[in-house]
């Protein structure tokens, strides 16, 4: 056993863990965190992105043990302080980013940071740095609208309603 | 997964003492071993972090040699070698922004995968491969598929490239994976060029000599005309066949040099 601590949106944690304890189970099993979703747990569908110290990360090709000392920031730690959502939370429901919403929220760990390193991406940008976040529902053109909604960009023009 | 203790040391002494024991495995950024693990292709009884040694991480120049951190990842190359922008185009292109952040150029040479970039653009530089305890000429380095002349135990702790007066890699993707079908890194420096393959040969990544004899003398993509490679020898499977990356070795090696030139 290995002892883990580390600060969860905000809230130091500390657990003994196996040391073959993934992120994704550490937040899962052990904080009942589960809003991190595990879909193909060979870090291709990005369902489990958080960002660890500032940076999006898949979270089950990551072990817990890794994390000792970071600051995550997980999909439970989006929400404006009053719980409302985020102006990109917001963004995905006005419009229809997510239909089964599994993906969604890697979609957003993504788009989060995607916004903070380029804060007016083009299309072409969005759908670029999206490549390891895998929807089978919507076809990404909502998605890739919400995001550039969010960003305060007048997404009218663009493909799909 | 099998069950394993993990270490974290924070200096590249302890990692090596932690390595020291049965059956330990070093662990980079972990986006090829974590899966290999879940899949229960390697059963280490203790996995050694190296991520949190800061001594191995970081980009810095002299003259015109770039030396790169062993524990640097993709992303903080795709933003640090400006001075080397076909290096930092080629990490800028790995897998996607997540797998960026957490994969690292010393756990990409150390794994010697048949399909990285990383090891094209090392044998195309003629790079030197820093350890703990010493230094490897490239191309002493890469000994086959998922074999290098690293022991037991031993920590990429650099890597030093040499920047070339022009250089371009191409990697023609493999669409599900993303993985290089076949890469090319073409690097030109003033006494000679080289060129790198990965993703073909069942080799794994080897110098196409033809090429760098041709281009030598001529560093156009008109130089290779009439240059092919033969099927044998190549990977041969559901992704393309031996023929195939042969043909696409020269397509990608002539795309490279017109990007380059």
């Amino acid at each position: 056993m290995t002892k883990v601590t580390m600060t969860v949106n905000g809230k130091a944690v500390s657990k003994e863990v196996a040391g073959n304890t993934l992120m994704t189970e550490f937040l899962r099993d052990e904080l009942r965190l589960t809003g991190t979703h595990v879909g193909c747990d060979t870090s291709q569908c990005g369902a489990c992105v958080i960002h660890v110290n500032g940076q999006s990360v898949k979270a089950c090709t990551m072990f817990a043990a890794e994390a000792t000392g970071a600051e995550v920031t997980t999909i439970e730690g989006m929400a404006n302080a009053d719980g409302s959502l985020s102006v990109l939370q917001q963004a995905f429901q006005d419009h229809h980013g997510l239909q089964c919403g599994f993906c969604t929220p890697g979609m957003v760990m993504t788009a989060a940071k995607l916004l903070e390193e380029n804060p007016k991406p083009t299309e072409h940008e969005v759908r670029d740095y999206l490549e390891g976040n895998i929807c089978r529902c919507t076809g990404y053109h909502n998605i890739v609208k919400a995001i550039m909604a969010a960003s305060g960009q007048d997404v009218s023009s663009i493909a799909a309603e | 997964m099998y069950s394993f203790d993990i270490e974290t040391p924070k200096t590249v002494a302890d990692a090596v003492a932690a390595l020291g024991k049965d059956e330990a495995q070093a662990l980079g950024g972990g986006q090829t071993l974590i899966p290999s693990l879940k899949a229960r292709l390697a059963m280490p009884s203790v996995l050694v972090s190296l991520a949190q040694i800061d001594e191995i991480k970081g980009i810095s120049q002299d003259g015109d040699v770039l030396t790169i951190g062993g524990g640097t990842t993709h992303a903080e190359v795709a933003k640090g070698a400006g001075s080397y922008p076909a290096l930092a185009a080629l990490a800028a292109n790995i897998g996607d922004p997540a797998v960026r952040n957490r994969g690292t150029i010393g756990g990409s040479i150390a794994n010697n995968d048949p399909a990285a970039c990383y090891p094209a653009a090392a044998l195309a530089s003629r790079a030197t491969i820093v350890t703990n305890n010493r230094e490897i000429a490239i191309d002493d380095y890469f000994q086959g598929m998922f074999t290098t002349a690293l022991d037991e135990g031993e920590i990429v702790t650099a890597v030093k490239l040499p920047i070339p007066e022009k250089a371009s890699y191409q990697k023609f993707e493999q669409p599900a994976s993303r993985f290089a079908l076949v890469g090319v890194f073409v690097a030109k420096y003033a006494d000679g060029v080289r060129v790198a393959v990965t993703g073909a040969s069942e080799e794994g990544v080897f110098r196409w000599a033809e090429a760098e004899e041709a281009l030598s003398g001529d560093f156009s993509a008109a130089a290779l005309e009439g240059l092919t490679l033969p099927g044998d020898g190549m990977i041969n499977d559901l992704h393309g066949s031996g023929a195939y990356r042969a043909h696409l070795i020269t397509v990608m090696t002539k795309r490279a040099v017109t990007a380059a030139a």
